[in-house]
């Protein structure tokens, strides 16, 4: 391993021989990851990682492995561990089925920017491209999907690989980090030295020095507008920024709009939070990025799904951009100012530059349009007036039992944009959602993984009926483990989301969207699970409470209206400014 | 897009918008799979890679790709950031035509006989340059340099006298403006980041828009 070797030699660190270690490949896998500060493994044993396994027998006392019920299970449950703690997670999975089960999980990790370090098992390394039993070309697989991959096939090379992996996937702009290791690698017996941990590679620059001048000229544009517009991401929370992201808006004065992936980097109650962007979004921030004369983009990538119609979006307004990736800046949206850095840094800088305001009109522009949100939407979400049940509603009753302190984690779909909506967080790293893969399954596995990554929390993984089907599985690793998570499933007999296209896009045409369910409460007793069923407003808060403050795992279907859709909602192809509030 | 030594640079609209010829320069480690990693970045968007390199760069350990597509100004900077991105990937360049020397081989194999009989063959290949590389009796193999035109001009030319076989290498390029990178990588081996080394050009916007 040439470049590891070299990145070692970089740093000036010294591989002290005195401490060194005899034994297996495996053992000094497992001891860099308690030297990386690893606790939590999610993972599932098979022939090619055989090795590993046998050498984690040893270290039961250091490391707790979860054995989730099928692979992508894992990968989100380490997700949903790094979403909440701020850590990395930490996934094995055998060569073959293993590891190809991952895939969905590394795709779901890479576009949200979610650090993990993923062992797969690989066959012997003479066997490579015999077609050999469970062999797959894992790397090449796993290449658009990882922000680094690696085959290990001597063991020599592990300690300096892994040192690498969680250098690279938790600088930067964080990202998925897959290490393969041959089968003999893990067996090879070797005198190791001491591990070092990585903190530089030559060919990799997870931060750049920040640049004043483009600050100066950012501020500066800030302090000429009149009707500035902060969008936030999830850049804040990676950046560990929430405090200065805080400072910047409430000097600036300016109002704050998050994306999906943002929610919860400034609390729900803040005054400067005006809520929701994109599709879903609420109408002032969606309406009002076309009347802004300057958008300061913070730790955001301008998706689609946020920006709508792009040649219609924010066409009068000058742009700063604050990312930590430089390939973000000018890639959907021209920036007038792009200032490459990580936002722990930089935002303090602009906050020293930039002059005191208020902007009260402006600010109470975003006050009208939602006064009309909530006349012509939130109220009728809320408090309904039918008999049938609304998502809404349910995220009320939430709302009121944990007043904003839970962890709220998602699938996708329906549900999804209601919990974002209407869900109140008073801390960051609340909001645990697949935002830019849309991985239906995703919900259960990862509220699982959130709950070990933040174990004084109450997590609640909200479901809709059809993604709770896609990894149902998962129940029996809460079984066997005891993760204390509370599952709502919020059931509409349809698979909701793709049904609201299919009535407002193609003429009610139903394709395929009515889903039967099994009975839930039955299928989460047979894995030794309490459950409950509601389908009346009259039992509604009381099965809640129930759930909330019952002891362990707890798992809540909750029969809503049918046919209730997500508003407001920009149609695809439509700008922001054309969003329908019906 | 050329190295910090170039400070002027003409761009218009249709230099942003419209498709040219673009020599993309990645400077990266020597390690087995980057090229697919690279590759897919060109293949994600369904854009086709009209001439790929690798070689040796001036400096030992460090790998040199010249990649060759058909695309306008504004995506061949997006790929050249996703490309920079890359964790081996130390630095990426990318220049029109008239920024950079660059060079193909071409080999030709014909037969010995007809080379023999036919005077104008003699002749069309003094006229392109060629120089003989093997002379059997069945058949002789010529090696053209130069641009694609000239290469391809040979292969019209030789079509009507038994062109048995035809290869032509990938484009390697050379930066007209480039210092080499010796002392880029000072920088990137420096722990610190210099004020060089985070150049990038929309930093640069309006200054030196060609600087990375």
């Amino acid at each position: 391993m040439e470049t590891a070797q070299d990145t070692i030699q970089q740093t000036g660190a010294k591989a002290e021989t005195s401490k060194t270690f005899k034994g297996s490949g495996s053992q000094v896998l497992l001891n860099g990851l308690i030297e990386e500060g690893v606790t939590t493994i999610f993972g599932y044993p098979g022939g090619a990682i055989m090795p590993i396994y046998d050498a984690l027998y040893d270290y039961a006392d250091k490391l707790e492995h979860i054995l989730v019920r099928h692979e992508q299970g894992g990968i989100h449950a380490a997700q949903g561990f790094a979403r909440a703690s701020g850590e990395v997670g930490v996934v094995f999975a055998t060569s073959g089925p293993g590891a190809t089960n991952l895939v969905t999980g590394l795709a779901d990790a890479q576009i949200d920017s979610t650090p993990l370090v993923c062992i797969t098992g690989q066959v012997f390394a003479h066997l490579l491209g015999t077609d050999a039993f469970q062999e797959t070309d894992v790397i090449n697989i796993t290449t658009p999907v990882t922000k680094w991959n690696y085959q290990v096939t001597d063991a020599k090379e592990i300690q300096e690989v892994l040192a690498k992996a969680f250098y690279i996937a938790k600088s930067g702009r964080p990202g998925p980090v897959l290490i393969d290791i041959t089968k003999n690698a893990q067996l090879q017996i070797e005198e190791f030295p001491e591990y070092v941990k990585c903190n530089h590679i030559r060919s990799y620059r997870p931060k750049p020095k920040v640049r004043v001048e483009f600050i100066e000229q950012a501020a500066a544009l800030i302090n000429s507008a009149k009707r500035p517009f902060v969008l936030f991401g999830q850049g804040v929370i990676l950046g560990k920024a929430e405090e200065e992201f805080k400072a910047f808006i409430e000097k600036a004065g300016i109002p704050s709009a998050w994306t999906i992936m943002g929610e919860g980097a400034i609390p729900t109650s803040h005054p400067l939070n005006v809520g929701m962007l994109g599709m879903h979004g609420n109408y002032g921030p969606n309406v009002l990025t076309n009347e802004a004369d300057v958008i300061i983009a913070v730790g955001m990538r301008f998706d689609d799904r946020v920006t709508g119609r792009l040649d219609k979006y924010a066409k009068q307004a000058k742009v700063v951009h604050l990312d930590i990736d430089p390939a973000e800046i000018d890639k959907n949206v021209k920036a007038e100012v792009g200032v490459w850095g990580d936002c722990k840094e930089t935002l303090p800088l602009l906050t020293n530059l930039v002059n005191e305001n208020k902007h009260e009109e402006w600010v109470a522009k975003f006050r009208e349009y939602n006064q009309q949100e909530i006349d012509q939407v939130i109220t009728s979400e809320l408090y309904p007036a039918g008999d049938e049940m609304t998502m809404g509603e349910v995220l009320r009753n939430i709302n009121e039992i944990c007043g904003g302190d839970a962890i709220i984690v998602t699938d996708v779909g329906q549900h999804q944009m209601v919990a974002c909506r209407y869900a109140k967080f008073n801390n960051t790293r609340s909001n645990i959602t697949s935002g830019g893969l849309g991985t239906m399954g995703f919900g259960l596995p990862a509220a699982i993984g959130a709950k070990y990554g933040a174990p004084d929390k109450t997590v609640i993984a909200i479901i809709g009926d059809g993604g709770f089907q896609m990894t149902p599985q998962e129940l029996g690793t809460i079984m066997q483990f005891g993760a204390a998570v509370k599952i709502l499933i919020l059931n509409n007999r349809f698979l909701g989301m793709v049904r609201q296209w299919q009535q407002l896009f193609h003429d009610k045409r139903y394709s395929f969207v009515n889903i039967t369910s099994p009975d839930f409460v039955a299928l989460a007793k047979s894995y030794y699970i309490e459950a409950a069923k509601v389908d009346e407003r009259a039992n509604l808060r009381a099965a809640l409470e129930t759930m909330i403050n019952h002891e362990g795992s707890y798992l809540l279907e909750v029969m809503v209206g049918r046919e209730n859709n997500v508003f407001p909602m920009v149609p695809q192809g439509m700008s922001v400014s054309e969003i329908r509030l019906k | 897009m050329s190295t910090e030594n170039t400070i002027e640079h003409k761009i218009d609209k249709a230099d942003l918008e419209g498709k040219q010829e673009y020599t993309i320069t990645v400077y990266a480690e020597n390690r087995i799979g980057l090229l697919n990693r690279i590759a897919i970045i060109f293949s994600k968007r369904k854009i086709n890679i009209e001439s790929l390199n690798t070689s040796p760069s001036e400096i030992d350990g460090i790998h040199r790709f010249n990649i060759v597509i058909h695309e306008s100004y504004e995506v061949v900077r997006k790929l050249a950031r996703q490309i920079e991105k890359q964790i081996e990937v130390l630095k990426v360049y990318f220049n029109t035509n008239d920024e950079i020397i660059w060079q193909e081989l071409a080999l030709y194999k014909v037969s010995t006989d007809e080379i023999a009989e036919r005077v104008t063959v003699e002749r069309l290949l003094r006229q392109y340059g060629a120089s003989a590389v093997v002379i059997r009796k069945d058949y002789t193999v010529f090696a053209v340099t130069g641009h694609r035109e000239e290469t391809d001009a040979l292969v019209k030319a030789l079509e009507p006298y038994e062109l048995i076989e035809f290869v032509r290498s990938a484009r390697v390029a050379i930066i007209k403006d480039s210092a080499g990178f010796h002392e880029k990588l000072k920088e990137f081996e420096a722990f610190e980041p210099g004020e060089e080394l985070v150049e990038n050009e929309f930093l640069d916007k309006g200054q030196k828009i060609f600087t990375m």
